[in-house]
């Protein structure tokens, strides 16, 4: 594993209009990680990854995706640093096929997973692959927002919540997914509230409240310092 | 009345329809993509027609060749007033894109007006139009029976590459969520800008192709646009397919009204408008947001 951050954070200010949501976040992602971003309802972890992804405008710091800065790019000039999001609620467009949310991003770096590369990965998606995106059921949404960055090459991935709303058992297997993909060597940042389910692979935990970072955990300490991060969570 | 005094209006009223259905496109895309209830429809279509007057006049260009100059011409016209005007009214109010192009209005058919009045000039069909095709029903001028089937040519066109092409799926991803289309690395912002300059070149087209028919003159936009925000509003603002069909249909509708009952021929858009605003808000295609 590369020592060289693939993702650096620092001071990271965002405000939605006049509302001054992050005050100073900082940390960093090495590649190969799966970094997990954890705290309560409305802590800003979130607006962090939109933040990163330019998504939200009104931001200041830094930002170094790959050693460029990225603070002041737009989003799709982001995006093509390499980096691969799979917003909070799945994101898929409703007026496009499943086939077509599939192949919408372009390519952002070579080696991206073809498509019957995804189909393999996802044989569901390929059975459903010309039904309207949002027919899907919402274990299938997940499975359509994660092949859809897979595609483009990118190897850091964003991912927000992707357990919310799911059954269990679907959340089973997004977590062996997001596992394999560490296995893969993607570098990954983890939003989630289901702290069970970002315990399964995560290497590293972020702990994030009012807008800045107050904890970070490896997994190795996590049963050291599981009390604390109950109390952080609310748990 | 007659079967042939039928069909005559038959003729009129589908290639009327014709025009509606490729402007009410034109304004359905621009609508659908960038927000902007274009008010300048109807007067880049009268910029189309004066485009290919001058290309005539000036230049000795003829009809087929300004139906392909033109819409680039005034496409480009459309680029250029996105970049220098609408693009800084992104993420307001729709009025106030409705205000701006209201006063590109004013402005360009004042400067036709200044330059030519408003009595109109006369553009002349080319000669392989001219006459009459009989379609073993009825016998119809040439020259609307080939405005009905360019205009659906360029319609099936644009909705093909809407609905069918990656470039399409594109635009209908960021008519759906601009910012996270963004967010995957394609460039929402040149897209806006191309998608007003394709809007407008439609309407470019459309109006060399009803040069000949209506004498080319500073208001015949006017005249149309407004009946042509009533066939979006019918079709679902920012429908493809709605506006297209509502189009056609509406302009058979209008016809045949002139035949039945010519009193309501000039309100009947008007009231189907009002009976689909009461029982279907958001139009015969639309989706209810």
């Amino acid at each position: 594993m590369s020592t060289e951050p693939v993702l650096q954070i620092r001071d990271l200010e965002a405000w939605y209009g006049e509302s001054h949501v992050l005050h100073g976040m900082e940390f960093d992602v090495r590649a190969g990680e799966v970094v997990a971003l954890i705290g309560r309802n409305g802590a800003g972890k979130t607006t962090t990854l939109r933040a990163i992804t330019g998504i939200v405008k009104k931001r200041a710091g830094s930002v170094k995706i790959d050693g460029t800065e990225a603070i002041k790019l737009r989003s799709d000039k982001i995006a093509k640093l390499g980096l691969g999001y799979v917003p909070e609620e799945r994101g898929i467009f409703a007026t496009l096929s499943v086939r077509e949310n599939l192949l919408l991003p372009p390519a952002v770096k070579p080696n991206g997973m073809t498509e019957a590369q995804i189909y393999e990965l996802f044989p569901r998606l390929q059975e459903r692959a010309r039904s309207q995106g949002t027919k899907l059921s919402g274990g299938e949404q997940q499975m359509l927002a994660i092949a859809r960055v897979l595609r483009t090459g990118a190897r850091l991935l964003l991912l927000d919540e992707p357990s919310e709303g799911l059954a269990p058992v679907i959340v089973q297997h997004i977590g062996r997914i997001i596992c394999s993909l560490r296995d893969q060597g993607f570098t990954i940042v983890l939003v989630e509230q289901n702290f069970r389910f970002a315990a399964t692979c995560a290497d590293r935990f972020v702990v994030v409240e009012h807008g800045k970072v107050v904890d970070q955990v490896a997994s190795a300490d996590m049963d050291a310092k599981s009390g604390e991060l109950a109390a952080y969570l609310g748990v | 009345m007659s079967y042939q005094a039928l069909m005559a209006q038959l003729a009129i009223g589908v290639s009327n329809g014709a025009f509606y259905a490729m402007l009410s496109l034109g304004l359905a895309v621009i609508f659908g993509m960038l927000n902007v209830v274009n008010f300048a429809h109807g007067a880049v279509f009268m910029l189309g027609a004066f485009v290919a007057l001058f290309l005539k006049l000036q230049l000795g260009l003829g009809y087929y060749a300004s139906l392909i100059l033109v819409p680039i011409i005034v496409g480009a016209f459309g680029v250029l007033a996105d970049l220098a005007l609408l693009k800084r009214l992104r993420g307001l109010d729709p009025l106030y894109g409705l205000l701006l192009t209201f006063g590109m209005t004013l402005v360009l058919e004042g400067i036709f007006r200044y330059f030519y009045g408003s009595a109109g000039v006369p553009y002349s069909a080319p000669e392989g139009l001219v006459g009459a095709v009989d379609l073993g029903f009825m016998i119809m001028p040439l020259y609307r029976f080939w405005v009905i089937v360019a205009s659906a040519v360029v319609c099936f066109g644009t909705w093909y590459a809407i609905e069918r092409t990656r470039l399409g799926a594109y635009l209908r991803a960021a008519t759906e969520n601009a910012t996270l289309t963004q967010s995957f690395g394609i460039n929402v912002p040149v897209l806006l800008t191309l998608t007003y300059g394709l809007g407008v070149a439609l309407a470019g087209f459309a109006g060399v192709l009803a040069a000949p028919i209506y004498s080319v003159n500073p208001l015949m936009g006017s005249n149309l646009i407004i009946v042509v925000f009533a066939v979006v509003v019918i079709g679902g603002m920012g429908s493809i397919l709605g506006a297209i069909v509502s189009g056609f249909a509406l302009g058979i509708l209008e016809g045949f009204t002139k035949v039945f009952y010519p009193e309501a021929s000039n309100i009947v858009v008007f009231v189907v408008m009002a009976i689909v605003l009461l029982v279907k808000p958001a139009g015969l295609f639309g989706r209810a947001t």
